[in-house]
């Protein structure tokens, strides 16, 4: 295997003293009963202030364990981190002591999950979970901190707060409740905020609302947004830059409008290739073949190789480090990486 | 909910109804005689026991004897007559029910406390060493019989050590209501282990909890407020309907210890074939088991918003 | 609704089997399709409770049929002259010597080796009649719904009512012989009705299931959607409570012998009444049948939860 030293794509706006989030070959593994699971396998990207990082991928890519490994609420056991760094701000985080990760959760890195219904405490009104942030990070008056709860309910628009702020999960609607969970992790304005699919659970008319929201609360107070997601329309619209994941290792990086229209990865371009479009109407939809890899069991070489049109020898061998592509006439494509030993036949072919 | 409540307390007369009229036909459908008892072995004159079975009514068919029974019940809160003493069963109620209820209440206490606890220690440490320590107690506590359990106490604390007394003279008495309660209160003590057990394990995989721990919150905070609040409420309906069970359990206990309980007056009443103080005591059990169960109901409500009882 | 009890690694781990059986990857083991049972299987034979409970209950049923395998003696002769009281004699391993005598000169070892069948009679056949009646009630009300239900529910609840103990106790005092079938009857008499509750609502949550109104909807009889559709997807948790409860009813039967009231011949319940009797004098009369008691009920309440664990995903 040849050993080269991957790239962590550099962010545009990095300015002043490097990215907000950085995380340097990550490796997060499952040790149960039927073995070791590999659920990531050396992930490199960053993330810079005001900036939307999109992870797509399948189920089973990595992508959320990433985002847990960097919330730190991975259950360890069984989850272990055998290598790597996440630096917030510059400082590793798992090297950090318990106590201070406590710290920075919820108050300066917040995250925002898929099922708001079963991410919200049943028994406990919103209320108390909103001002909750405020009376455990600021030591906040429980008034105080119910004030505060409807000042935030209002600003994510929530009709009626003030009146509402007494009621339970189950009460709201499914946008509702999304809305209450972007509350409580923009309370206390944080950096860095973490979307796991965030509107994957949400009908089709609010889940647009939802994410204009978020991202006008982002632009508003200039945090990094990590946005986790399968949906490459979701993406579209709101991301700066993209990270494709496969089989727990990023396979592609690029500016999100590059990304749509010359994918440089196999994958990437079969991911764009399923999507239905109006003027293919009446024609067969196209899949890739075969299924997600085995984590117990990933292939040797490239992961996808199974499933590659392209493949040859060497992907069943040579695992392809995700390195900057070039176009034809070698001129720079900044921010652009792929992780494929056929990446000039996919980007220019 | 007050329609709710409305409708299970109608709910619960044909039921009530039932149960009464099940233990009756169970006390005189089935063969002996309460009269004939009365005089041991050696047996009373022919026409003496005739006249007592026609001034206890029992010479009258059946359901006629559930009627007038059910009747002066209902009116005039007469639950008949004891006949081996000839007091009022209401008499005798009165002194054994809150002998029952004071060893009941303290095998609550101790059910509870240590039940929640144990619950809590091993929910937090699933698939650990002590959970599996915590499993294996609770199997044996459920396993050994009651009598066996309290023949065992007894021979230890009582004989051997002298810590405690073998026998309950007076039932206001901790120290000596503590050995009977302990005994009461094992088998539920290990139901409640298991259940808050199983109930911490589900809801620290629940989403929320992640949510808490997301949110910043000092482990503390997340334990003691939103996984307890959550977890504890399955435990607390148990515990409400165990009540019930507690009172109609300490028949065993209460003949073990010598405790002149409601357990102790319904064993007596079943070998002495006493119908009508048999009907009477299960009739007050059988009220406090109902009212119980709806009270948990309502109870549930309280704690959990999502329930609304229309 | 989403699965919210999965966690990460298990869904990982799902993920990856489901990838397994697709056969495109290097070298795809064909995994076996996996039912309830097969993985319920697979989890049993890896809990050291299940390898526990099941060799305990395989020696007790071999006690039970073959206890002259077990000792020569007779559990009811008794000699006064020589073996009035006499004490355990340690190192005689399997001799009727071994755990010492009675007040009336019976070997306490012979009687425990035979005391072993009333237990395991009362214990199966108590949790057969239960398993059957609860479970046709439950599943009657559960399927039929309504009236049918209003009536078998109020029926279960009149049963439910009456404290357990105190029912077998009334009904077992009018009985002079008191075989072992006049005990099973008079605890599955109020026994059924925790099947009954349970199957009830199995049936309830099944009847709703896709497939079953597909069957409905095909035109299939109703004792072939109760039996073919319902009942296997009903099992899991009857069974789990039968197995608990068979271990329930000896506990329940020596305590019914404990209050003069169980079955009449040798049982560890009468062995341990009497003993209690002794026991300043002789402790070893009731510590014996006591042990094989409580072992006895320990191994099926573990063996059930046992089954609970491996049958209920939700508990590992």
């Amino acid at each position: 295997m040849t050993i080269i030293e991957e790239v962590s794509v550099p962010s545009p706006r990095d300015g002043d003293g490097g990215p907000l989030l950085e995380v340097r070959d990550l490796h997060v593994e499952f040790h149960t009963r039927e073995g070791v699971v590999k659920a990531v396998n050396g992930v490199n990207y960053s993330v810079a202030a005001g900036e939307t990082l999109a992870v797509l991928g399948e189920s089973g890519s990595g992508k959320s364990v990433t985002a847990q490994a960097i919330m730190g609420i991975l259950d360890m056991p069984p989850a272990k981190i055998p290598q790597g760094e996440i630096r917030f701000r510059g400082e590793d985080m798992l090297r950090m002591s318990g106590e201070d990760r406590r710290k920075i959760r919820g108050r300066r890195i917040a995250m925002i999950f898929q099922d708001a219904l079963s991410s919200l405490n049943p028994v406990l009104s919103v209320g108390y979970q909103l001002g909750e942030m405020f009376r455990v990070h600021h030591g906040m008056s429980k008034k105080d901190a119910k004030a505060k709860a409807i000042e935030l309910m209002d600003r994510v628009k929530i009709p009626a707060a003030a009146a509402r702020v007494n009621d339970y999960p189950h009460q709201f609607s499914g946008g509702m409740r999304q809305r209450i969970m972007i509350a409580m992790a923009l309370a206390l304005e944080p950096e860095l905020i973490i979307a796991d699919e965030p509107t994957t659970a949400l009908d089709v008319t609010v889940q647009a609302q939802v994410m204009d929201l978020l991202a006008d609360l982002q632009r508003e107070y200039n945090m990094g947004l990590i946005l986790i997601t399968h949906d490459l329309g979701v993406v579209a619209d709101v991301a700066d830059k993209i990270a494709v994941m496969y089989a727990g290792r990023i396979v592609e990086t690029a500016p999100v409008h590059e990304l749509y229209k010359r994918p440089a990865h196999p994958y990437t371009r079969g991911l764009l290739d399923s999507i239905p479009r109006l003027d293919q109407k009446g024609q067969e939809l196209y899949a890739i073949k075969g299924l997600p890899p085995n984590l117990l069991r990933i292939p040797t070489g490239c992961a996808f190789n199974p499933r590659c049109p392209k493949a040859q020898d060497i992907c069943r061998t040579d695992i392809p480090p995700l390195l900057p592509v070039t176009e034809q006439d070698g001129a720079e494509l900044p921010g652009r990486a792929s992780a494929c030993h056929f990446w000039k036949e996919t980007l220019h072919g | 909910m007050g329609r709710y409540v409305a409708r299970r307390l109608l709910q619960m007369i044909p039921v009530f109804l039932g149960t009464t009229l099940l233990i009756f036909l169970m006390v005189y459908a089935l063969p002996g005689d309460p009269v004939r008892g009365l005089f041991g072995d050696k047996g009373g004159s022919p026409q003496v026991i005739a006249q007592l079975r026609h001034q206890y009514g029992l010479d009258q068919p059946i359901w006629m004897q559930y009627w007038h029974y059910m009747k002066n019940m209902i009116l005039h809160a007469d639950f008949g007559t004891q006949i081996a003493s000839g007091r009022p069963v209401t008499d005798v109620l009165g002194d054994a029910f809150p002998v029952t209820l004071r060893l009941a209440a303290l095998a609550f206490i101790i059910e509870m406390v240590f039940g929640i606890a144990l619950g809590i220690v091993a929910g937090l440490r699933a698939g650990r060493l002590t959970d599996n320590a915590i499993l294996l107690f609770t199997l044996l506590l459920i396993s050994v019989p009651v009598f066996v359990l309290g023949y065992i106490l007894k021979v230890i604390f009582a004989f051997d050590l002298n810590w405690l007394p073998p026998n309950v003279n007076d039932s206001t008495n901790v120290n000596e209501l503590l050995m009977p309660a302990i005994v009461l209160a094992t088998a539920s003590l290990a139901y409640v282990t298991r259940l808050t057990r199983t109930s911490i394990a589900e809801n620290l995989r629940a989403d929320y909890i992640r949510t808490a721990i997301a949110k910043g919150l000092p482990r503390r905070r997340v334990v003691g407020v939103h996984l307890m609040r959550n977890s504890l409420i399955p435990v607390v309906t148990y515990l409400g309907t165990d009540i019930g069970a507690l009172m109609g359990g300490a028949v065993v206990t209460e003949g073990l210890f010598n405790i002149q309980g409601i357990g102790g007056t319904i064993a007596q009443s079943i070998v002495r074939r006493e119908g009508t103080t048999l009907v009477g005591l299960v009739t007050i059990l059988v009220l406090v088991y109902l009212l119980a169960n709806l009270l948990v109901d309502l109870l549930y409500a309280v704690l959990d918003p999502r329930i609304r009882y229309a | 609704m989403p699965d919210v009890t999965k966690t990460v690694p298990e869904a990982a781990a799902e993920d990856a089997a489901v990838a397994a059986a697709g056969g495109t990857l290097p070298e795809p083991k064909p995994e076996k399709t996996r039912s309830l049972w097969g993985d319920a299987w697979q989890d049993l034979r890896r809990s050291w409770i299940f390898i526990v409970s099941a060799g305990l209950i395989l020696l007790l049923l071999t006690i039970t049929f073959f206890p002259g395998w077990f000792t020569g003696a007779d559990p009811t002769h008794g000699d006064l002259a020589k073996h009035f009281l006499q004490k355990p004699k340690m190192g005689k391993f399997f001799d009727p010597d071994w755990l010492g005598y009675d007040q009336q000169g019976r070997s306490v070892y012979a009687r425990v080796i035979y005391g072993a069948r009333a237990s395991i009679a009362v214990g199966f056949g108590t949790t057969m009649a239960v398993t059957l009646v609860g479970g046709l009630v439950g599943m009657i009300a559960g399927y039929f719904g309504g009236l049918v239900d209003s009536i078998l529910s109020r029926l279960t609840d009149v049963f439910f009512g009456i404290p357990f103990l105190l029912g077998t106790m009334v009904v077992l005092n009018s009985f002079q012989d008191r075989t072992t079938w006049v005990v099973i009857g008079a605890l599955s008499f109020f026994g059924w009705t925790q099947i009954a509750r349970v199957m009830r609502g199995a049936v309830i949550t099944t009847k709703q299931a896709d497939y079953v109104h597909a069957a409905q909807a095909l035109g299939a009889s109703t004792p072939r959607i109760l039996f073919r559709h319902i009942l296997p997807n009903t099992l899991a948790p009857v069974i789990v409570v039968a197995t608990i409860s068979l271990g329930v009813y000896i506990s329940a039967e020596a305590t019914l012998s404990y209050l003069g009231l169980g079955l009449n011949g040798v049982s560890w319940g009468n062995d341990i009444s009497d003993g209690g009797n002794q026991i300043r004098v002789a402790q070893w009369i009731m510590l014996y049948p006591s042990i094989m008691l409580i072992i006895t009920v320990l191994a099926f309440i573990m063996l059930g939860e046992a089954v609970r664990n491996a049958l209920d995903p939700k508990m590992r």
